[in-house]
């Protein structure tokens, strides 16, 4: 599984992640930052989608997107299960 | 437990301070992938950044790198006094198009004829962003600003200046390209042109340059979205990409 980590105090609110994500994860939240940014999110119903490609972070004019990936093989080895 | 692996972060020669820059703002992504640079080529200890005056001048709070801020369009000047001074360290100059296409036009010029060993970073936003979008020498024809709100005319004010083709046209430039940072594909492409800017200066080949069209989605009045496709729908087809000059080790003198 892949997963991005959105640095709350650093986005923009801009969505031009949410516009380069192929799988369409990345969405608007209800979340206002302190310097008054509505602050984007995995949605929930997606964010299993994430394929760790990392283009929202390319785009991301503020270094507030982390990329994390779990390599598939690694993940079955170590847990006994897939998916 | 699985074993879960960063493959996007934060570069290490960046700060963690927060960028003032508006959203969306492409001066942001200019500043990763410069800073990814500094990492993956190992520059970071001895690079001595030269930051001029616009949106970017606050650069030295976002990068653990030396840096000397320069008078208005006079960076490339800096530069040159620094790199002489120091020719060990990697030297580079980060400019808006106001700063080097206006006031410092004279400076860049010769900086790049003389083949001064010093990369420069060119951010072509279209407009003076910093002190509310007045017209640059870079401002497209027709587009409204603050001191062009009929909006650019060929007759009263000249075309826009495509400055990489210009300098490719100078002796001491090894490398002059232009790029952009609207999409995915591009980011990638703009991250290499810097690159091979840099090792030209590394390889004491001359003057390396890399203009990079930028969104400037405050003064040009869109959302970030808009500003970003602008890049392509209006900017590009008058400041076509690609590499102008790529001087090999052999023809240098
Ligand atoms: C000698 C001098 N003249 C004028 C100014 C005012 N000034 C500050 S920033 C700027 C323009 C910057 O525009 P640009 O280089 O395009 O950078 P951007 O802000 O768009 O990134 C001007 C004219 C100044 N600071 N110093
Ligand atoms: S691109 Fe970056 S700053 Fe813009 S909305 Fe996405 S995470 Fe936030
Ligand atoms: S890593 Fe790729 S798939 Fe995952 S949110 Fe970012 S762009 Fe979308
Ligand atoms: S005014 Fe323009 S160039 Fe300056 S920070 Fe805002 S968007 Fe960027």
């Amino acid at each position: 599984m892949s997963r991005i980590e959105v640095l709350e105090e650093r986005c923009k609110g801009c969505l031009l992640c949410a516009q380069a994500c192929p799988k369409g994860v990345i969405a608007q939240s209800e979340r206002i930052n302190q310097h008054g940014y509505k602050v984007v999110e995995a949605a929930a119903e997606k964010k299993e989608e994430c394929i760790g490609c990392a283009f929202c972070a390319l785009v991301c004019p503020d270094v507030a997107i982390h990329v994390y990936r779990t390599p598939k093989n690694v993940k079955e080895e170590e847990t006994g299960h897939a998916g | 437990m699985y074993q879960e692996e960063l493959v996007f972060g934060h570069p290490a020669s960046m700060t963690d301070h927060y960028m003032h820059y508006c959203p969306g703002c492409h001066h942001g992504v200019a500043h990763r992938i410069l800073a990814e640079l500094l990492d993956e080529m190992g520059l970071a200890d001895q690079a001595i950044a030269v930051s001029s005056i616009g949106c970017s001048v606050f650069l030295y709070d976002y990068y653990k790198v030396d840096c000397v801020e320069a008078p208005h369009g006079r960076a490339p000047a800096a530069a040159t006094g620094v790199k002489r001074a120091r020719p060990d360290n990697f030297v580079f100059t980060y400019q808006g198009d106001g700063d080097l296409a206006s006031i410092g036009m004279a400076e860049i010029m010769h900086c790049a004829n003389r083949g001064e060993r010093v990369s420069t970073v060119f951010v072509n936003n279209t407009v003076y962003g910093m002190t509310g979008g007045q017209m640059a020498p870079t401002t497209m024809l027709g587009q409204k600003t603050t001191t062009c709100p009929g909006g650019r005319c060929q007759e009263r004010e000249g075309s826009p200046i495509r400055m990489t083709e210009l300098l490719s046209q100078l002796g001491g430039v090894a490398y002059a390209a232009r790029v952009a940072v609207n999409n995915v594909k591009n980011v990638k492409k703009a991250k290499e042109a810097m690159r091979k800017a840099f090792q030209a200066q590394l390889e004491d080949r001359g003057f390396g340059f890399v203009e990079i069209l930028a969104a400037c989605p405050t003064n040009w009045k869109m959302t970030p979205i808009e500003a970003n496709e602008r890049i392509a729908s209006e900017l590009i087809p008058y400041f076509p990409l690609g590499v102008f000059k790529d001087v090999s080790q052999e023809e240098a003198c």
